[in-house]
């Protein structure tokens, strides 16, 4: 039986691992811009996005090695993410890069994205304030396909300004991707925002940037049991003995009331005790018996 | 010993399982079941042999029913599938029931007395077009009149006997549009009446018994016609031109064919455009000409004159043969609250046959069908019965002045259902007492008796049983302390309002939508208006009712505020803009009406109630309000949040406008939306936190916020099994509706809708096709919050180290993650429901409406993804049940026990004040209500539960407990005296 779990186990991580992982992140800074200030930052952002995700970065590599593929088709795209203050019209906000990977069965991945973030402008930072001010929203807004932008419709997201400032302005994207699609995108603050959600202006007019891809997951295949399995499983009876629990978990409810009696007991007894050598209301007791006779 | 205990465990289990089926004596106490058939479209009486008179109907809910004409009884009835659509019902060889469905595709014969079906012909079809029945009146067994069929493009003559297609006749060409079907009574040629391009009429002869043409004769019309016709006569039909405005006689007599034009402004002055109604009278038509009923006699050359006019709110019958050559139709007007029923004859419209006049309830509305039958009075006279659609759907035999039977149809299309309690016992003040006379006093108690000395005959457990349900008190119109009598507020299609008891699922009161707008509103959905609370406020609760003139969404909307106790209406106002959504706010004003959001078509949304007090309400809490719209044609899902007032546009201060927060755009080549749902929004959940085998501490990610939507491939979208399983793939999302994030995002490969979900407290269960395993599969996703994960330490509660009071906002990046797990499931699904307690502790029971038409109460625990193969000690400790890779099917299990709610949409759970106990309310054709307790009663004595017995108990106790006192003082005494 538990050869047969391993093998169902080992089954599943094989095709597990073989189509339901297609997220890929890369977090990589915007230093083509040389502006002042800029170096801080752009160290700041390659930091917090190699520490907020390791693992996926280490897994990314491993995915591609086993999918090469000479026929492998890789184009390059570029997308623009735009961003309105409040109900001012789009304007543009950054560049993603990426690599279109086509895979020989058709499908289309992007791998390798690149984002990088414009500064804000002196009116930027004004709205910016203004929305700070007003606990209003900042919108940002992705095409739906990478391919031909913009695609069907704009992916749009939103998030109330007042949450994005810390020291910096710290920013997260999840784009949630099938092929070349963008279904939507989940932005705001990599962590909480606290409510009620104070003002205050952030120290650094720069951006730290957090992107995260994901693509759907493939749902387990319902695992199916034949009778053999069932009736093998009863005939042998092979259910483990669950662990030898400690003395006291085992009788904790026998020894808690035997506890409370030898107490008892104890107590008693220590009155017992005493009654001879000066007790008053023990008296009685002992002057009965000498009633009777 | 220990055997017999090992001999017992199962049995218990087994128990414990289906704990919620009940004992054959129980059946009907606390449930009822209603069979109804819909509104009715076409009625064919069956009275001509004596013994049962019965009329025979078909509804616009796809049932063909046999009805008792005395009492209005179902003798039998059939719901055909959704799809399958009656287009005509006739009766043949006087024996057989035949109907034409599926767009004169299917053809069914029907036995007339136990409606078992004898036989069914699949017919040729090969597009849309009319579909015509005509089944020849004559009993004989003969194969010269075949029933004759058109639909799909060919003219089928099918025998009467054995559903064998005799011979059929292609008449697909292009444009050729058949339009009546005619065989004149004793003659074997079969007249087929055409237009080709609506601009030229073509008639074929053919012969009735082998289908060969034996002529056809076509003209050209240079006006081209409408396509509204009518037949008058057995070679003549009357058609509208393409201007409406002139009536055109078609003779063929003998094949030959003539037109006729008739200009209507010759018939009436001032005349606009015309229609011509669908009652069939025998050398007469009836037109409606500027909003008047126009009676048109045709003339033996195709000549036209008006013989008679109506006012517009008239419903007519078919004409109707009452002796030689005479024919009769009966005709319904309204005059205040009284309806007119007359029957004339059709040649001379002076004589009339009946003059009744009849008392009618205001909130059936207008008469809108007539179906006429005569009959043979005692006196050797004609006497006349007409079967009357009334505009709420409800279907009444007239006869002798006075109404037979009525049955309330309506039920059969509710669209809406909720809730409401009924007032509260008050002194004195008694809503409805059960009247007692003393004779009825002592034969109940003789009745009793005789059921305790085992005397009573089989009709007398019957008034017992009866007996004990009256008096058990269910059926009072007051409130009581379980919470189990409530009031079901069901809304109908046709825009009536019903109040139902839940103790027998009387109507407790009924009361028709008005506009002032349209002349029919529909009725689309209900709410909660004003639910005071009975100690703070005395005042009526009341319900909001949305309808909307007209089956388009940006149609104007109605509003109506029914007062729950008594039924009235209290204001109905016409809102003058559309209603796409509504959204009930959390906020209620000081005398406790619920605000509500209308949004329309136009992306504004309004505020309801329209007072300062509910406007400053909202001011408040302005800046919180979203709401999303999902489109599922584009598959698109927006969010939107209040942007300002519209005073810019209009001077209406209680209308905002809105503006874009997010989207989520699906990309249409590869996915289409199928199902979305959200929770329950009067959902209680009771514990936040779930704990684990290993003391493990997990949190319910509960939020009211959360939409769960179901997309498929657009090529798997259609019916199961078009698509090949690489073809087809199924993807479900959680998403937050505040910020859009897409919290879970899990694909089928190879799965295909229909996609049947509920939605309740953490978790979403749904139902879908696998392709690869050809099986039905239910998988559950629960979620939980990682982001309180940390507050597991006892300490930390106690030092108040912990983030559980903080507030929770959806602008944090939630950190979530989910469970899920899925199992085969052995039948095709309607709804799914769950059921709903008060107080939200009692374990959730899942309440599955089978293809069966059956609810299976299936509980939570079988569809929880924590279930293993090999259940540890403590997990089995805790009620998880071994992993099995399909769901049970427990016969025990089907709520609905024996009866079967026909044509099942929807199920409806209320909660009841015991916590144990939930309300369940199944609509469909059919309506099923029942209590259901899914851990049992816990918290109550059943109704069996034998008082006396304990109290004896009580008794006997105390007596020995004085006894032995008594006896061991003695004892002491003389132990003393010694």
């Amino acid at each position: 039986m538990a050869k047969l779990t391993l093998v169902f186990f080992l089954s599943f991580l094989i095709f597990s691992s073989s189509i339901a992982f297609q997220s890929d992140e890369l977090l990589v800074d915007d230093d083509e811009f040389g502006l002042e200030g800029a170096k801080p930052r752009s160290t700041d952002l390659y930091t917090s996005s190699s520490s907020s995700s390791p693992q996926q970065q280490q897994q990314s590599p491993t995915i591609r090695r086993r999918y090469s593929d000479p026929t492998d088709l890789d184009s390059k795209v570029q997308f623009t993410l735009e961003h309105a203050f409040g109900d001012s019209d789009f304007s543009p906000a950054g560049t993603f890069s990426a690599r279109l990977k086509t895979w020989s069965h058709g499908g289309k991945t992007l791998t390798k994205l690149r984002f990088s973030r414009n500064n804000f402008s002196a009116e930027e930072k004004d709205a910016f304030k203004n929305l700070l001010k007003g606990d209003d929203f900042y919108r940002i807004r992705l095409p739906s396909n990478v391919v031909s932008p913009p695609g069907r419709e704009f992916v749009v997201a939103s998030v109330r300004a007042r949450c994005l400032p810390r020291d910096g302005l710290d920013e997260h994207f999840i784009i949630h991707m099938e092929g070349a699609n963008i279904l939507a995108v989940s932005y705001g603050s990599p962590g909480a925002c606290q409510y009620p959600r104070q003002f205050k202006l952030p120290a650094k007019w720069s951006f730290n940037s957090h992107t995260i891809l994901k693509s759907s997951e493939q749902a387990p295949r319902t695992p199916i049991f034949t009778e053999e399995i069932l009736g093998s499983e009863n005939a042998e009876g092979e259910v483990e003995p669950p662990p030898e629990r400690s003395f006291w978990a085992k009788y904790w409810m026998y020894l808690i009331p035997l506890g409370l009696v030898v107490m008892n007991a104890v107590t008693q007894a220590s009155n017992m005790a005493e009654e001879p050598t000066g007790g008053q209301a023990g008296g009685a007791q002992v002057q009965q018996p000498a009633r009777r006779r | 010993m220990a055997i017999r205990v090992f001999l017992l465990l199962p049995v218990f289990l087994s128990s414990a399982i289906v704990s919620f089926s009940l004992y054959e004596d129980q059946a009907g106490l606390a449930d009822w079941h209603q069979r109804y058939i819909g509104k009715v479209k076409h009625a064919v009486f069956h009275t001509q042999k004596t013994g049962r008179k019965r009329v025979i109907v078909s509804t616009e809910e796809n049932v063909v029913a046999s009805l008792d004409l005395r009492h209005g009884e179902i003798f039998w009835r059939h719901v055909l599938g959704t799809k399958d659509a009656i287009d005509g019902v006739g009766i043949a060889l006087g024996k057989y029931v035949i109907t034409l469905s599926s767009e004169g595709s299917t053809l069914r014969a029907w036995n007339l007395p136990d409606g078992q079906m004898v036989w069914e012909t699949a017919l040729h079809s090969a597009h849309h077009s009319k579909s015509l029945l005509s089944v020849p009146i004559n009993l004989k067994v003969d194969k010269d009149y075949p029933i004759t069929v058109f639909g799909g493009g060919y003219l089928h003559a099918v025998s009467a006997l054995d559903g064998e297609v005799l011979w059929e006749k292609d008449f697909t060409a292009e444009g050729f549009e058949v339009q009546r079907v005619l065989q004149p009574l004793g003659s074997t040629v079969i007249y087929v009446l055409g237009f080709v391009n609506l601009s030229e009429a073509v008639v074929y002869q053919i012969d009735s018994k082998s289908g060969e043409v034996l002529a056809q004769k076509s003209m050209a019309f240079p006006g081209g016609f409408s396509g509204e016709i009518s037949s008058v006569s057995s070679d003549k039909v009357v058609v509208l031109d393409s201007t409406k405005s002139i009536l055109v006689t078609i003779g063929f007599l003998d094949g030959d064919i003539s037109f006729q034009k008739t200009p209507i402004s010759d018939l009436v002055e001032d005349s606009g455009n015309a229609e011509i109604l669908s009652p069939l009278l025998s050398n007469m038509l009836a037109v409606k000409v500027n909003k008047r009923t126009v009676f048109v006699k045709v003339g033996g050359e195709g000549k036209l004159e008006v013989v008679d006019s109506l006012s517009d709110e008239t419903a007519m019958s078919d004409s109707l043969a009452v002796a030689d050559d005479q024919e009769a139709f009966a005709s319904v007007h309204h005059e205040g609250s009284k309806i007119h029923l007359m029957v004339k004859l059709v040649n001379e419209l002076d004589n009339v046959l009946l003059r009744e006049t009849i008392e009618m309830d205001q909130h059936r509305g207008r008469v809108h069908k007539v179906f006429m039958n005569n009959y043979i009075r005692t006196d050797r006279s004609n006497g006349f019965r007409a079967l009357i659609v009334m505009e709420d759907h409800s279907l009444l035999l007239l006869q002798q002045g006075a109404i037979v039977w009525s049955r309330e149809e309506g039920l059969a299309s509710v669209t809406d259902v909720t809730t409401a309690e009924l007032p509260v016992e008050k002194d004195g003040v008694s809503v409805a007492k059960v009247e007692h006379t003393l004779f009825e006093w002592l034969k109940g108690h003789v009745l009793k008796l005789k059921g305790s000395l085992l005397l009573a005959s089989p009709e007398d457990v019957v008034a017992i049983q009866e007996l004990r349900v009256k008096s058990s008190g269910k059926n009072k119109l007051t409130r009581d302390h379980n919470g189990f009598r409530k009031l079901i507020l069901a809304l109908t299609r046709g825009g009536k309002l019903f109040a139902l008891h839940t103790g027998d699922g009387r109507i407790v009161w009924s009361m028709l939508l008005k506009s002032q707008a349209c002349e029919r509103p529909n009725g689309i959905s209900l709410y909660q208006w004003q639910v005071p609370h009975h100690h703070a406020m005395d005042k009526n609760p009341s319900v909001l009712v949305v309808g909307r003139c007209g089956s388009d969404s940006s149609a104007p909307g109605v509003l109506s505020f029914v007062d729950v106790y008594t039924g009235k209406e209290i204001t109905s106002s016409d809102i003058g803009h559309s209603v796409v959504q509504v959204l009930p706010l959390p906020f209620t004003d000081s005398t406790e009406q619920r605000l509500h959001l209308i949004a329309d078509t136009v992306g504004h949304v309004h505020l309801y109630p329209k007072t300062s007090e509910a406007l400053s309400i909202f001011q408040r809490e302005f800046q919180n309000i979203y709401w999303y719209t999902v489109e599922a044609d584009d598959g698109i899902i927006r969010g939107h949040v209040m942007k300002s007032s519209c005073s810019g546009e209009t001077a209406d201060e209680y209308c905002f406008t809105t503006r874009e927060l997010w989207t989520v755009v699906f990309p249409s080549e590869s996915e289409k939306i199928i199902s979305t749902l959200t929770r329950k929004s009067n959902e209680v959940v009771h514990t936040q936190a779930k704990v684990n085998t290993d003391q493990d501490l997990l949190y319910k990610y509960v939020s009211k916020n959360l939409l769960f939507v179901a997309t498929v491939s657009p090529k798997g979208a259609g019916e199961i099994g078009s698509v090949t399983p690489e073809e087809s793939s199924l993807v479900v999302y959680l998403i937050d509706t505040i910020t859009g994030r897409i919290l879970h995002r899990l694909s089928h490969q190879g799965c295909q809708g229909p996609v049947h979900a509920v939605f309740s407290e953490n978790w979403v269960v749904y139902h879908y096709f696998n392709l690869r395993a050809h099986k039905y599969e239910v998988t559950v996703v629960e979620i939980y919050d990682q982001s309180r994960a940390e507050n597991k330490n006892v300490w930390k509660l106690i030092l108040g180290k912990h983030n559980l009071t903080a507030p929770i906002t959806s602008y944090s990046r939630p950190e979530v993650f989910t469970k899920s797990q899925s199992y085969f499931f052995a039948q095709s699904v309607k709804t799914i429901a769950v059921t709903s307690t008060a107080k939200g502790i009692t374990s959730k029971q899942l309440l599955i409406g089978t293809i069966g038409d059956q609810i299976l109460a299936l509980d939570k625990r079988f569809v929880d993804p924590r279930r293993t193969l090999n259940p540890s000690q403590a997990e089995k400790e805790e009620g998880i049940i071994p992993l099995t890779d399909s769901l049970p099917i427990i016969p025990q299990s089907y709520v609905t026990h024996s009866h079967r709610v026909e044509g099942l949409r929807g199920i409806v759970t209320a909660p009841s004040k015991l916590e144990s106990t939930t309300h369940v309310f199944a609509y469909g054709v059919d309506l099923f209500y029942t209590r259901l307790a899914p851990s049992k009663t816990y918290d109550s004595l059943t109704d069996d539960f034998s008082y006396a017995l304990l109290l004896i108990t009580i008794v006997v106790l105390v007596a020995a407990i004085y006894i032995t006192w008594a006896l061991s003082e003695k004892k002491e005494l003389s132990e003393k005296w010694r």
